[in-house]
């Protein structure tokens, strides 16, 4: 026979057991709706299952000559040396945002030539180069 | 010169720390019932050299001498004083020395506020807080030292990065190291109470007041952290879940827990297992985030230069640290006995750790996931803030109710007869949501929630301060501070984030935009030389169409020399219920200038409520011995 006491806590361990199990497929779960995948340009042209209309980042080098300024946007094309995409983004670019430098864009493909990013994100240092960056570019540049 | 003098003194910390722990170990076994004087003297001359070795650094910087190499990259001669002072703990190796500092002055201040406890326990603290010193010390001298020198000596230094160059950005980190360091001495403390049998009530008496110094300095450094970010970075927010800033809230999670917890321990004598594991990965957690932020393998806005061989240090020392702290926790835990009553204050600190793990557990998944993932399957993604406001913000409810009920429950048990009134004020945070939401706007279902146990906890704290004024319940003041104003920051955050008003354009000087609200001209740019870098001064000249009040303001655009950089200065207008907010940047010289204009309601009340979390903890310093 299980005494009172013990009885209590094998209810309070089962319980605090079921809350974790809760509590941590409740933060997996949300984790998979909300991760932002980062591609290359060249991965958004091979991939076939690309989501459409999903946020995501994407990733390369600004071209140069590439940037065009109107009213209501700025557009350039990044590229990775083998593909290029589109990107249009409206709002003020971050300090270090230049032609024939890294960027990073955060947004949504509208389809697999054309980028409209909400976010670029910046970097503090000019030194610096995010790594997904530097593993395309070195991968290519043989 | 002064590289010699500098690995000198450091050296000589080196050295008295060898001896600190050798005189302290062989006054443990002597009888006498007090610590030997050669123990107090070591440690005073040992915290004396640390703190010269920092200020022949600072001399260094302020004298430009380009012959240390750490001057030579992070300062110039055309740099502000201020900055050039700034700038000794701006980079990675002079901040590692004034890490050091505090770990020495705490050690040392530690020693001589703890006259009232156990020998043993001191003299452990004192052994172990000199080797996560020694530890340290090491890293300093043989990976990052910052008093190296470069012949032949240049004749200018490379600069400090602009972007640093801000007066909330230089005080940032010395506040958040006496946060983040100052966990060290309750880290040591703890082992040092595992292995002297010094637990219990007077082992929380001990360690008290250093909880709450460095769960203050977090608090502020943090703050400040964000308000920097606010006006520095551009984009109008001040938290964006950012590796780096996650980095920083997970101790300030375990912390928070600790403080609570603490108050359990003492009052009630129970929960001893549970404070120590805090106060062991209180300080891990800080490590940790260092040793991700220094190693650069968190990809985050904020990077700091990086270099892979200080991580792999930095984690063999986080591993040998974690490694001891489990063994001899395991070693000398005993068994308690929990004897605690549903509807006791106990009961909800307990709820409101839960809470805590839940919220680290979080971030911490968010914040490790992506590595996980790139090292296993070479997958890059990124977790955004949509993670983190689904997970936090449902929780963030319940919490808020807790945090007001909790306090009104004694110690061990107690009846609840403020039921009515609870309901009363429940009904009454009803009703101010639902006048905010049919005359200013609609938002979601969550979000009434929020609002409605932000109010809640709100009315609680005001007839808290009520009560207060009377003198009911004196010693109560710091925690009402606190939570009040946890309550006002996310209800000031959920106002601010539902009211935002946002437009980006682009335009050329002398054109019009008009927007719902506003009409903006932009009027003229003008060029002015300073210091140390040249600006572009826009004029904007702002018109509200509802009442034709007209204002003006002038973003920047800083072109620096050395190093060459531009930076963005946002133009902010605070007034008391909402800021106005405006950046522009140019791209390639060209015509248009690229304008963000924002309109974000009542921003100074964010800041003034965060500063009240954090005056909580400051005023519960104040409180005298028996009142606490």
């Amino acid at each position: 026979m299980l005494t009172k006491k013990v009885k209590n806590r094998i209810l309070f361990l089962i319980f605090v057991f079921v809350i974790s199990i809760f509590a941590i497929f409740f933060i997996l779960k949300s984790l998979n709706k909300n991760i932002l995948y980062f591609s290359s340009p060249s991965e958004i042209k091979q991939k076939e299952d690309i989501p459409f209309g999903k946020a995501m980042r994407v990733g390369g080098m600004v071209k140069k000559g590439s940037i065009v300024i109107s009213q209501k946007d700025i557009q350039f094309v990044v590229t990775d040396f083998e593909n290029e995409i589109l990107i249009s983004y409206s709002g003020t670019v971050p300090n270090l945002f230049a032609e024939e430098k890294g960027v990073v864009a955060e947004g949504k493909l509208s389809d697999k030539n054309f980028f409209k990013a909400d976010r670029i994100l910046a970097k503090h240092d000019e030194n610096y180069m995010p790594p997904e960056i530097k593993e395309i570019i070195k991968k290519n540049a043989k | 010169m002064l590289s010699s003098i500098g690995i000198s003194l450091v050296v000589l910390v080196l050295i008295l720390s060898f001896l600190n722990i050798y005189t302290a170990s062989l006054d443990l076994k002597t009888s006498s019932q007090s610590i030997n004087k050669s123990v107090y003297k070591l440690s005073l001359f040992q915290t004396t050299f640390t703190v010269l070795s920092f200020f022949t650094l600072i001399i260094g910087f302020i004298n430009s001498d380009f012959s240390l190499i750490n001057v030579y990259e992070n300062s110039h001669t055309t740099k502000p004083f201020f900055y050039k002072i700034a700038g000794t703990w701006g980079n990675h190796e002079g901040s590692l020395l004034l890490w050091i500092n505090i770990l020495v002055i705490f050690s040392y201040l530690f020693l001589v506020f703890s006259q009232a406890h156990n020998k043993k326990y001191r003299l452990y603290t004192l052994i172990f807080q000199n080797i996560l010193i020694l530890g340290f010390l090491f890293f300093l001298l043989l990976n990052s030292n910052p008093f190296n020198s470069i012949y032949p000596v240049p004749l200018e230094g490379l600069g400090l990065n602009p972007i640093l160059q801000d007066p909330a950005l230089a005080i940032h980190p010395p506040l958040l190291y006496v946060g983040f360091v100052g966990c060290s001495i309750y880290f040591s403390a703890a082992m040092a109470s595992l292995l002297s049998s010094y637990g219990g009530k007077s082992f929380a008496q001990s360690i008290k007041n250093w909880v709450k110094i460095s769960w203050s300095f977090q608090t502020l450094g943090i703050i400040v952290g964000s308000i920097w970010a606010y006006y520095e970075l551009g984009w109008g927010g001040f938290w964006f879940w950012d590796p780096v800033e996650n980095a920083s809230l997970l101790p300030w999670f375990a912390i928070t827990a600790l403080m609570h917890s603490l108050i359990v321990l003492e009052k009630r004598n129970t929960l001893y297992a549970w404070v120590i594991i805090l106060c062991l990965s209180t300080f891990i957690l800080s490590v940790t985030g260092t040793f991700l932020v220094r190693s650069g393998i968190l990809n985050s806005v904020h990077t700091f230069a990086s270099d892979p061989s200080r991580g792999i240090y930095i984690l063999f020392f986080l591993s040998l640290m974690i490694f001891s702290a489990l063994t001899i926790f395991f070693l000398k835990y005993k068994k308690e006995n929990y004897n605690f009553n549903l509807k006791s204050r106990e009961t909800f600190i307990l709820a409101n750790n839960w809470f805590m793990a839940f919220f680290l557990a979080t971030v911490l998944i968010g914040m490790l996931y992506p590595i996980f993932l790139d090292v296993l399957t070479n997958v890059k993604i990124s977790v955004g803030p949509p993670f983190f406001n689904i997970v936090i913000i449902p929780l963030v409810v319940p919490f808020m109710f807790l945090m007001a009920i909790g306090p009104k429950f004694g110690w061990v048990k107690s009846q609840n007869k403020f039921f009515y009134k609870t309901l009363f004020l429940i009904l009454g945070a009803v009703a101010i949501n639902l006048f905010i939401f049919y005359f200013f706007g609609k938002y979601s279902f969550l979000t009434n929630l929020v609002f409605i146990a932000a109010i809640f906890l709100i009315l609680h704290s005001f007839l808290d301060i009520k009560k207060f004024i009377n003198n009911k319940f004196k010693t109560e003041l710091p925690r009402i501070i606190s939570h009040l104003g946890f309550a006002l920051l996310v209800f000031f955050i959920g106002i601010n984030h539902q009211f935002s008003l946002e437009e980006d354009f682009n335009l050329k000087v002398g054109e019009i935009k008009k927007t719902n609200k506003y009409q903006i001209n932009f009027e003229d740019i003008k060029i002015k030389e300073s210091k140390n870098y040249k600006a572009v001064i826009g004029n904007f000249k702002l018109i509200n169409l509802k009442n034709n009040l007209v204002q003006y303001l002038n973003p920047e655009i800083r072109i620096y020399s050395n190093p060459e950089t531009l930076t963005y200065e946002a133009a902010i207008k605070t007034k008391i219920n909402s800021d106005l907010y405006l950046t522009m940047s140019n791209v390639s010289r060209s015509d248009y200038y690229n304008i963000k204009f924002q309109n974000k309601p009542f921003m100074i009340w964010i800041w003034i409520s965060s500063l009240m979390i954090a005056l909580g903890g400051f005023t519960r310093l104040t409180l005298k011995k028996n009142e606490d």
